[in-house]
C-alpha cells in the first residue's frame, strides 16, 4: 500500500482496541521498525487524535498524515531515529 | 479416536480443556501439554512482591488437579509445532498428531532486551516479586520509580496499581512521607482510555504519586541509577520497579508461527489461525490488540470450546469473540475499580470503591474452582 510517496512497510490494525489502545500498538510497531520505515495504524479510538500526534513529536517520529476512513482513523508515521 | 491438543495448560488451556471435556464429545481424546505440573495464579505476584502474600503455596496448585479427569495431562515441553502436518514435537522425544490444535502457551519475559536491566527490579515472576520484596523490605526512604521497559506486556492496569498500591504499603509501614512515587506512562494519559485514565489520575494525584507522560523505557544506567526514555528524558531512581518487555513463548518462534516478537496472527472473532481451521490461539500468545489479560484467556477459551464443539458434530461453528475484557485494578485501602469492554464498546468512568475490591477478592478465590472449571 503507499500513501502518497510514502511506501507503507506495516498496517497496525488496531481498530476496537481500548487496552492497551492504538498508541502502544504505534509505539511496539516503532520498536520493531527500522529508521525510515513508514507505518499507518488504524484507529476507532477518539483518543488516538490527540495522543498519536503528541507521542510522534516528542519521540521525534514524523506524522506524514491523518486520514478519515469509513468509520476509522488513519495515521502515518515515519520512523525517523 | 479424534485428538484435541492444547499446548499450555496455564488459564486459557485449562479453561478450553474443562470445557471440552464437559461437553463428552465422542470418540475425542483432549490432551494438555504444559511444562510444568504446577500453575500459579500470576495475578497474586504484586501481593507476593509487597508482603500480603508470603506463603507461596496459596497461589499455587497441582494442574492434575484442577483438569477434569477425562483430560489427560502431559508435563513435557512442546519443541515444535508443525501445522502443515499436524504434529506437536514434545521435549521427551514424543509425537503428537492431532485433529485440532489450541495454543495457549501465553509469553515470556525478557528484560534482557533493555539495556541495564539487571539494575531493575520486577514482579513479573514468582522469584521476581520475592526478590522485590525483600529490596523494599530493606528500603527506607528515597525515589521509586515503575515504568515499563516494553510494549505489550500482560495486565495493562499493573503498573498504576502497583504505584497505588505502594503508596499503600509504604502508609502502613509509617515512612509515606519519606519516599517519593514516580509513575513512568508509556502514553500520554495515566492509562490507554481516556474515562479509566481520568481516575486513574485522580487517584495519583490525591495519592501524591508524581506520573510522568510518555516515558517509555530505554535504558537505564545501573551506575548512577538512572533510568532512560525512548522520548529522550531521564530520571533519578533509588529503587526502579520495570515490567519487562515480554515475547511469544519460544516454541511458537521456533515453529515460525508468531509475528513481531512470536505473536500469533489469528481472526480476532474466530480466533483460527491464518488459513488453518483447525488451528486456534487463545489468550497472551495471540497478536490481537487486546490487554494480555486472564479474562480474555478465559472468555476466548469458551468461544475455542463452542466452535470445537460444533465442528465434532457437524454444525458450523457459529461462536465469536467480540474482544470482551473485564479487569480491577486495586487502589489499596480496600478500595478498586472494574473495567468492562469489548472491540464495540470502549470502557466507561469507573469510580473506586469498596465493592470492587471485594470483586476482586472474589476473582482471586474463584478463580481455582469457578473460572478454571469454566463455569462462569
Ligand atoms: C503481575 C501480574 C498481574 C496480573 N494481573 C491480572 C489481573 O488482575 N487480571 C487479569 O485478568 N490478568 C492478570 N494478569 C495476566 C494473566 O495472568 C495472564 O494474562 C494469563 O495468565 C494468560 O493466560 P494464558 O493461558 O494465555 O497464559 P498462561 O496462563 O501464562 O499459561 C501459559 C502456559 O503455557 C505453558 N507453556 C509455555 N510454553 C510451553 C511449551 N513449549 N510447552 C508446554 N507448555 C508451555 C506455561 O508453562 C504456562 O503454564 C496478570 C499477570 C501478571 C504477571
Amino acid at each position: 500500500m503507499s500513501s502518497g510517496e510514502h511506501k507503507v512497510s506495516k498496517i497496525v490494525d488496531a481498530r476496537g482496541s481500548h487496552c492497551p489502545g492504538p498508541l502502544m500498538e504505534l509505539i511496539k510497531a516503532i520498536k520493531n521498525a527500522q529508521v525510515g520505515e513508514v507505518i499507518s495504524v488504524y484507529s476507532t479510538d477518539s483518543g488516538s487524535k490527540t495522543d498519536i500526534p503528541l507521542w510522534v513529536n516528542k519521540a521525534g517520529h514524523e506524522l506524514i498524515g491523518v486520514y478519515e476512513r469509513d468509520g476509522y482513523t488513519e495515521f502515518i508515521v515515519k520512523k525517523a531515529r | 479416536m479424534k485428538k484435541i491438543v492444547i499446548v499450555g495448560g496455564g488459564t486459557g488451556g485449562t479453561v478450553v480443556a474443562n470445557v471440552l471435556a464437559r461437553k463428552r464429545i465422542s470418540d475425542t481424546a483432549i490432551i494438555v501439554v504444559n511444562d510444568s505440573s504446577n500453575h500459579v495464579y500470576q495475578p497474586a505476584f504484586i501481593y507476593r512482591a509487597l508482603g500480603e502474600i508470603i506463603d507461596e503455596s496459596k497461589i499455587m496448585r497441582e494442574e492434575r488437579k484442577l483438569l477434569d479427569k477425562k483430560v489427560e495431562l502431559l508435563i513435557d515441553r512442546a519443541l515444535k509445532i508443525d501445522v502443515q502436518n499436524r504434529q506437536v514435537w514434545l521435549e521427551s522425544g514424543k509425537q503428537l498428531e492431532y485433529d485440532y490444535l489450541i495454543i495457549s502457551t501465553g509469553s515470556r519475559i525478557v528484560p534482557e532486551e533493555v539495556p541495564g536491566y539487571r539494575a531493575a527490579h520486577h514482579f513479573y515472576t514468582l522469584e521476581g516479586a520475592r526478590i522485590l520484596h525483600e529490596t523494599l523490605e530493606r528500603f527506607n526512604g528515597g525515589v521509586v520509580a515503575v515504568g515499563i521497559g516494553g510494549i505489550p506486556y500482560k495486565c495493562p492496569p499493573a503498573p498504576a496499581e502497583f504505584c497505588c498500591l505502594l503508596d499503600y504499603y509504604f502508609t502502613k509501614r509509617k515512612i509515606r512521607d519519606k519516599v517519593e512515587i514516580h509513575y513512568l506512562s508509556p502514553l500520554p494519559r495515566t492509562f490507554p482510555h481516556e474515562a479509566v485514565a481520568e481516575s486513574i489520575r485522580e487517584m495519583m494525584e490525591e495519592k501524591e504519586i508524581h506520573w510522568h507522560p510518555m516515558f517509555n523505557i530505554e535504558s537505564i544506567d545501573s551506575e548512577r541509577r538512572v533510568v532512560n526514555s525512548l522520548e529522550g528524558e531521564s530520571l533519578k531512581y533509588d529503587l526502579l520497579v520495570m515490567v519487562p518487555p515480554h515475547r511469544g513463548a519460544e516454541v511458537v518462534e521456533r515453529s515460525e508461527l508468531g509475528v513481531d516478537g512470536g505473536w500469533i496472527p489469528v481472526d480476532k472473532h474466530t480466533l483460527q489461525y491464518r488459513d488453518y481451521s483447525e488451528v486456534y490461539a487463545i489468550g497472551d500468545a495471540t497478536n490481537l490488540p487486546i490487554s494480555k489479560a486472564g479474562s480474555v484467556a478465559h472468555f476466548e477459551a469458551k468461544v475455542v470450546a463452542e466452535r470445537i464443539y460444533s465442528d465434532t458434530i457437524g454444525h458450523k461453528p457459529e461462536a465469536v469473540y467480540d474482544g470482551r475484557v473485564t479487569c480491577f485494578c486495586d487502589a489499596g485501602f480496600k478500595k478498586a475499580i472494574y473495567m468492562s469492554f469489548n472491540y464495540e464498546n470502549p470502557p466507561k468512568k469507573p469510580r473506586f470503591s469498596y465493592l470492587w475490591y471485594l470483586g476482586k477478592q472474589m476473582v482471586n478465590r474463584f478463580y481455582w474452582s469457578l473460572i478454571l472449571r469454566g463455569i462462569v
